[in-house]
């Protein structure tokens, strides 16, 4: 459709005038005339909702809102293609069937050997040992191995050693989906342990043997320790309301010694509230600091986000500290207890704070371990109330860790901000369907890539430059007893306001570290090299040899020179929203700013990976002004009664 | 850029043949037209010429565009200032209320409120190539904080460490910014004195934001900032003395104290100071006010509550970085 508008979100004096594409799997706006052909593309697997808007003089508007957080406003001039774009995405946007997602179609062009090993980047088995099972008290079990007990589990378990089939399925059966206990984490030094399950069917009183030896098991594989800690992380009243269900919490009495403990996460539902009432904050056109607290505050979103934390520290506390093992269920043991199991490892292991580290930790508690990835995140169209951001959560969760521990994580927030774009893209078979059973059935590893595999590729671009394996912010536990202050937690605006430039720092203090300490390196490899060739030319000298010198390249040009200092950014609409003078003169100075930046961009940093051409990130899309920041606190003037306003704002 | 105090227009509408052909000389050179930013709201200026204050009239000042910008002063902002360290320091907020406290304390608001006006400023001299004129009531407080500020947006020289203590020396000592009276018991005291207001502070908050969008174009870093701070309500040194040139030109300070700019150039003093990231930058800043960019200063609101170990690690991690280079 030609003569499309794309809307600046926020000033909506901007708009570009292009094309409007629908392909198979995308959507794509590409700009008229400029030189630069900006393109926007986005997958029609990252559309979570299209909204069309009153007709106006201008045409229908378009308002594409996606799961990434994106906000895509189109203007179509005829109202009858606008309702044609309208329900074709609605179809797009909704796949019936697994073969219509783009992980089907999109061809990395690897050969089939490639795409196994990029597939075998992450084994878990190999991470079990590395913390060193199976060993005395652990053991490797595949009773499930044809998804015969539970379905939503991986076929290969870890549980104590003592532990039978027997026990297993009986425990099965008196648990929520089967999701009887299971080993997440192992901690060699004190053999303490964070194991997983879903909750009991104990309704008010019935019990069964074999979870009571499950968890006697589980307890006796830690000598260190008399008790165990059976972790609920649902509300109490939840839980009990549970029990009417026939289902509920583990009962003190009935379990010899354990401690029991609830920790208050809401459920999904809640948490898709949240999510909602914060963006519709960031959709608020220049609001106010008040607006702005206010909104966020009662999104209730930060609360979640730390409520998942503390539960997290508290795990680890329990097993660092007091070297007592942990059980961790929810409700299914699908959501906040892989949240939960997973922050507890990030806090303890610092092997997961490292690039692979991560990656393994996401393919265990979240991948195999069951989480409901397409429900959760809508691969195919469902339920509506499946929906929800569990793992965005998670992924918060670390970059918030991140902030108040700069220098104990390998990787970057760009890499947490990839991986949250791709568990929606469906680019990448990682996140699909529901189960490994599911995976396997559908073969995904012989029809789809590996993202990590991917990733991994440009690393580079994923490193945090202050990290160092030695330093003593990655080493062992992370102390987080500053961690339960309230205001350590910051709205993420990386994230939710991920494609608006003009809220973010213009120069990357990450980027710019990460090519000094590429030069770095590279000059200590050019004094290698040159201290090597002393050597030799020593050595021949003495034997009168004649050496060929050869031609050294020039370092190359790293942008050190913090190349943003020629980004000139262009400034807001300081002035009163309404009616407020240009604050861009359309001088030649602005058209040179885009071009420099699409030339000298770290374009590294932007996410080529999304698509072929997609550049959200490239800069090309101007720095300009987003509309008027004058907010609440400005009372709006009379400008009727003041002549001086009205003369000068008419201008 | 100049600045000033309100015109004493009064209640019958004086005029000052020589205050306007002041301000018209200045836009002598072909400029068509100035700005003058008043940081009084429209009704504040208007009751203000009661007492004899009052704003500059359209009709006699024809090529000055009057702006209002209000900000916050005096005893409001001061109160402001205690809600917020009063919920920085209270145990029991949860998660659920801490937010709505941050908030109605206001003060971030209220820098929001300093950068916009600061960018106006900066934006009527940068883009609309005007004058600006900017006054509040006394010309003491606000209007040397949209002045300063204005100048760190423009001016790639005010950003400098020696720049930088120029500004201040300029825009706030020299200028007359009531120190002694300002900065007297900060938000513990229960004494309320009706003179004291955080005006200082809140431009060092601002400084601050500003350094947290561009990384690189302060030759400073939070230290600094940090220290001025401190100094401005107790210190071994006589610069921040006083409130105007004329008491301490009285009470003898150059005579009898010691300059903290000395102590802070000496050359040990120096480098803990400096932004190991500093690249100095010619262009214009323009910072983004919109509420995700502002930000709590955690460095001073929670810097004897929480460790800053891990941040310090990573400060020094990013000053071994970039020394390499």
């Amino acid at each position: 459709v030609e003569n499309v508008q794309l809307l600046d979100r926020l000033s909506s004096r901007k708009a570009a005038l292009g094309t409007l594409y629908l392909t198979a799997t995308h959507v794509i706006f590409v700009e008229n005339g400029s030189e630069t052909r900006k393109e926007t593309w986005v997958l029609h697997s990252q559309i979570s909702s299209i909204e069309k808007q009153a007709t106006t003089a201008s045409g229908c508007p378009l308002v594409i809102r996606c799961k990434n957080f994106q906000v895509i406003q189109l203007v179509i001039p005829q109202e009858r293609d606008c309702h044609d774009i309208y329900i074709s995405l609605i179809r797009l946007a909704r796949p019936v069937k697994y073969e219509e997602l783009y992980c089907f179609s999109f061809n990395l062009k690897l050969d089939k050997e490639e795409r196994e090993q990029g597939w075998k980047l992450v084994d878990l088995n190999e991470e079990y040992n590395r913390m060193g099972i199976p060993n005395n008290y652990w053991q490797i079990s595949d009773v499930n191995r044809d998804y015969g007990v539970c379905d939503s589990y991986p076929t290969e378990l870890y549980v104590p050693k003592s532990v039978t089939a027997h026990i297993i399925v009986g425990s099965s059966k008196f648990r929520s989906r089967r999701r009887f206990p299971a080993l997440s984490y192992y901690c060699k030094c004190n053999n303490a342990s964070i194991c997983r399950s879903s909750q009991p069917l104990s309704g008010f009183s019935a019990r069964c043997l074999e979870d009571e030896q499950m968890l006697q098991a589980i307890r006796k594989a830690n000598p260190g320790s008399d008790f165990l800690y059976v972790v609920d992380t649902r509300p109490k009243l939840n839980a009990m309301a549970n029990r009417a269900a026939g289902k509920g919490y583990e009962n003190e009495d009935n379990y010899s010694n354990i401690k029991f403990q609830f920790i208050g996460i809401e459920n999904i539902h809640v948490m898709r509230n949240s999510l909602q009432k914060m963006l519709e904050v960031c959709d608020l056109k220049s609001p106010s600091m008040s607006d702005f607290l206010w909104g966020l505050e009662n999104s209730g979103w930060l609360k979640h986000i730390k409520a998942i934390m503390d539960a997290g520290i508290f795990i680890a506390k329990a097993v660092a500290e007091e070297g007592v093992s942990v059980l961790v269920h929810c409700s299914d043991g699908w959501d906040r207890t892989a949240q939960v199991c997973s922050v507890a490892s990030l806090l303890l292991d610092p092997y997961y704070r490292t690039m692979k580290g991560f990656m393994v930790l996401i393919e265990k508690d979240w991948v195999s371990f069951g989480h409901k990835f397409n429900h959760r995140y809508g691969n195919l169209d469902g339920d509506p109330k499946e929906i929800s951001p569990v793992i965005d959560q998670f992924i918060e969760c670390v970059w918030q860790l991140m902030e108040q521990f700069p220098c104990a994580f390998e990787f970057n927030e760009r890499f947490l901000i990839h991986i949250q774009h791709h568990v929606y893209s469906c680019q990448f078979g990682n996140f699909l369907c529901n189960s490994q059973k599911e995976r396997r059935e559908l073969k995904i590893r012989e029809r789809t890539y590996s993202l990590w595999a991917h990733m991994w590729k440009s690393r580079a671009d994923y490193l945090n430059p202050l990290y160092r394996s030695d330093h003593s912010q990655t080493q062992g536990t992370m102390h987080t007893q500053i961690a339960p202050f309230n205001f350590l937690y910051k709205f993420w605006s990386g994230m939710y306001n991920r494609f608006e430039k003009g809220l973010h720092p213009r120069q990357s203090v990450t980027d710019y570290l990460m090519a000094v300490k590429e030069e770095t390196q590279q000059l200590e490899e050019e004094l290698e090299v040159l201290q090597e060739r002393l050597a030799n030319l020593q050595k021949s000298h003495l034997n009168g040899n004649k050496v060929k010198s050869k031609q050294q390249d020039q370092s190359k040009q790293l942008g050190l020179s913090t190349s943003n200092n020629s980004l000139a950014n262009t400034p807001q609409e300081y002035s009163n929203d309404l009616k407020s003078f240009p604050s861009r003169s359309p001088s030649q100075g602005d058209e040179e700013d885009s071009a420099l930046i699409l030339t000298q961009d770290n374009l590294k940093s932007s996410d080529l990976d999304l698509s072929a051409n997609s550049d959200q990130e490239s800069g090309v899309e101007d720095l300009s002004c987003r509309s008027s920041s004058a907010g609440g606190c400005l009372p709006s003037e009379d400008s009727g009664k003041d002549s001086d306003e009205a003369v000068f704002l008419a201008v | 850029m100049l600045r000033s105090s309100q015109p004493l227009t009064g209640p019958n509408r004086r005029r000052c043949r020589e205050d306007e052909e002041l301000l018209g000389t200045v836009l002598g050179q072909g400029q068509q037209r100035g700005f003058i930013i008043d940081t009084r709201s429209a009704q504040a200026a208007k009751q203000a010429r009661m007492s004899g204050g009052g704003t500059e009239p359209k009709s006699s000042y024809p090529q000055w565009r009057r702006l209002h910008r209000p900000l916050e002063r005096g005893r409001p902002l001061q109160e402001s200032f205690i809600k917020l360290v009063e919920a920085c320091n209270d145990p029991s907020i949860t998660m659920d209320r801490w937010l709505s406290r941050l908030e109605s304390s206001r003060w971030l608001s209220h820098v929001k409120a300093a950068l916009s006006t600061s960018c106006l400023a900066a934006q009527c001299m940068d883009r609309e190539e005007g004058s600006v004129l900017v006054h509040g009531a006394e010309g003491t407080d606000t209007t040397l904080l949209v002045t300063a500020l204005a100048q760190l947006i423009l001016d790639p020289s005010c950003r400098t460490l020696g720049g930088f203590q120029g500004l201040l020396e300029r825009e706030w000592i020299e200028a007359g910014h009531p120190f002694h009276l300002r900065c007297a018991r900060s938000a513990y005291s229960h004494a309320r004195l009706k003179q004291e207001a955080p005006l200082f502070l809140l431009f060092l908050d601002c400084v601050w934001q500003l350094s947290r969008q561009f990384p690189f174009s302060l030759e400073f870093g939070e230290r600094l900032l940090l220290t001025l701070f401190d100094n401005a309500y107790a210190s071994a040194y006589g610069t921040f003395l006083c409130n105007n040139e004329k008491e301490r030109c009285l009470c003898k300070v150059k005579e009898s104290t010691h300059s903290l700019w000395a102590w802070l150039n000496q050359p040990g003093e120096k480098k803990k100071y400096l932004n190991p990231l500093y690249s100095p930058n010619t262009l214009v800043i323009w910072p983004s006010v919109e509420p995700q960019s502002i930000q709590l200063w955690q460095g001073l609101f929670f810097r004897w509550i929480r460790t800053s170990q891990y941040l310090d690690e990573a400060w020094a991690e990013i000053q071994r970085l970039a020394k390499s280079t």
